[in-house]
């Protein structure tokens, strides 16, 4: 009895702002627009006919599902060194690493896009380097495109993936590289044959991670693609505020939270396969 | 096995990757020129000094830190409970409300945003106090349930049962013996919210208007419209925030400890 009253404050904060704006984003989804833009009580999946009719839809779900996969990717295959160093790294050490690593998730995403117009603008440090050593006559354009989108979501994917990495790989017993070692094997050998397949639960969870967070990403695709770049999630933006076709907005959502489920799922049943 | 100089180098190349936005942002935001130039042309606090006279952001910065204090607050007051429930007692029905406790962030922001759009706007609560207070809420009091309930877990058992053996109420020992201990972790979990709240953009661009907007939602316009090195010098304000929260966190109770999954 005690702990339901315990439990009460925060179990109503959360029905008022997560339980009941999630019921009625279903709900709106279920609504009509009329040709003049109102919205139109309904019962009907409509809406979703339409979304789902659009080619402009399915040109975004694979704009998304590309950039997300892509980062999602280069994301774990680049914080793979940074998990097994961590993981050779002195015990002493290994607080200092793995802070550096993870702590980039507290900064702002928009922070860190600022940092990276200084890093791929036309002024920024990499034409400066390549107009230096003559590599190029012209800036060479790395925002406000597709590049520039898939850098910044890149390095802010990063983060998530040496966080499960880091879990997962400390897991690994190192005396058996040793072993392998020992039984003289190079260090590619060793890699390949044994680090590589025992990490391979790890990598694929967190391939997985980062890819779901990448599929809803908005900042950076919004910032680094310059208005030029259309995701899904931006879609969703401009419908609600733009447009403002709430049914449209709600449907789009919904459809993103259904794959998003499906991703979840998928990510569940590969964990209890490796566990 | 110490690690070879393929190992080496790749970590490294991953590192800078992870710390070249915001070394950059430092760099720039003393910069003397008008645009993200890289190398910059001089030195100079000119856009900080920019970034003090605005009035409209130093309008935004007070209301995100405003507003920040309260979401912790609120956050450690409801949440604080709850993860002692979760922590220390058994009822039915303890794994559901741990899962629905926990599954805002599960849901992406862009969602929650335009979800907590469609219910607060035919209210009038978008662009209003107690509305960006709920809404901010969504994802802090989850954190906060989280970090509580390691730290509640954290405490011996022993110790509390040695208090009701000595005749303290268990609502006595709760609050003289696990509470105290358990300090630390509450100061983590609301400078944590604190920054949650501080940095959330996506969520706060559905519900801001021009009546009242947060500091990260400026920057973001900011950063949307205009390139100059008044957004670096902003960026590094955010920048210095959280750097000052990660540092507390991780001398209280560990970072990844305070963040990981499991």
């Amino acid at each position: 009895m005690i702990a339901y009253l315990l439990l009460l404050p925060a179990v109503a904060i959360l029905a008022a702002g997560f339980l009941y704006p999630v019921a009625l984003l279903a709900r709106i989804s279920l609504n009509r627009t009329t040709d003049l833009g109102a919205m139109e009580e309904a019962l009907s999946l409509d809406t979703f006919a339409k979304v789902a009719g659009d080619e402009f839809t399915w040109e975004l779900a694979a704009n998304t599902a590309t950039l997300a996969a892509g980062s999602a990717l280069a994301a774990t295959a680049l914080a793979l060194p940074v998990a097994l160093l961590i993981r050779a790294a002195p015990a002493r050490w290994r607080g200092v690493l793995s802070l550096m690593a993870i702590a980039p998730l507290l900064i702002s995403g928009t922070a860190r896009v600022v940092g990276w117009m200084a890093i791929l603008g036309d002024r920024g440090l990499i034409n400066a380097a390549l107009l230096w050593l003559g590599l190029a006559s012209d800036p060479v354009r790395l925002i406000n495109n597709w590049t520039g989108v898939r850098i910044g979501l890149t390095e802010s994917l990063m983060p998530y993936a040496c966080l499960v990495l880091i879990a997962g790989l400390g897991r690994l017993d190192t005396r058996l590289e040793e072993a392998a070692a020992t039984l003289g094997a190079t260090r590619s050998r060793t890699f390949l044959r044994i680090t590589l397949p025992l990490a391979l639960p790890a990598l694929l969870a967190a391939f997985l991670l980062t890819f779901v967070l990448g599929v809803s990403a908005f900042i950076t695709p919004r910032l680094m693609g310059g208005g030029r770049v259309f995701v899904v999630a931006t879609e969703i933006f401009d419908l609600a505020l733009q447009t403002v076709d709430w049914p449209a907005a709600a449907a789009m959502a919904m459809l993103l939270l259904g794959a998003l489920i499906l991703a979840m799922l998928l990510r569940s049943v590969v964990a209890r396969r490796t566990a | 096995m110490s690690p070879g100089w393929i190992l080496r180098a790749a970590a490294i190349a991953g590192y800078t990757l992870l710390m070249a936005p915001a070394v950059l942002v430092a760099a720039i935001s003393f910069s003397a020129g008008d645009f993200l130039t890289f190398p910059p042309p001089g030195f100079s606090t000119r856009w900080y000094v920019a970034l003090l006279t605005n009035a409209e952001l130093m309008t935004a910065l007070r209301n995100s830190a405003i507003l920040a204090l309260i979401v912790a607050f609120v956050a450690l007051l409801a949440g604080a409970p709850a993860a002692y429930a979760l922590a220390r007692l058994d009822f039915p029905g303890r794994a559901a409300i741990a899962a629905f406790l926990a599954a805002p962030l599960l849901l992406p922001s862009l969602v929650l945003g335009l979800a907590l759009l469609l219910a607060l706007q035919p209210l009038k609560l978008a662009a209003t106090w107690p509305g960006l207070v709920l809404a901010h809420s969504m994802v802090a009091v989850p954190f906060a349930v989280r970090i509580m309930a390691t730290a509640f877990a954290a405490v011996p058992r022993d110790l509390e049962e040695a208090a009701w053996t000595l005749g303290a109420t268990r609502l006595r020992a709760a609050w003289r013996i696990t509470l105290p201990l358990a300090a630390p972790g509450a100061v983590a979990a609301g400078a944590l919210c604190f920054l949650v709240s501080f940095d959330e953009t996506v969520i706060s661009l559905f519900l801001v208007g021009p009546r009242l907007t947060t500091l990260p939602v400026e920057m973001f316009r900011y950063a949307e419209s205009r390139t100059d090195p008044l957004v670096a010098a902003l960026a590094m304000t955010l920048i210095l925030v959280a750097l000052a929260v990660v540092l507390l966190v991780e001398r209280l109770v560990g970072f990844s400890k305070a963040l990981g999954r499991e």
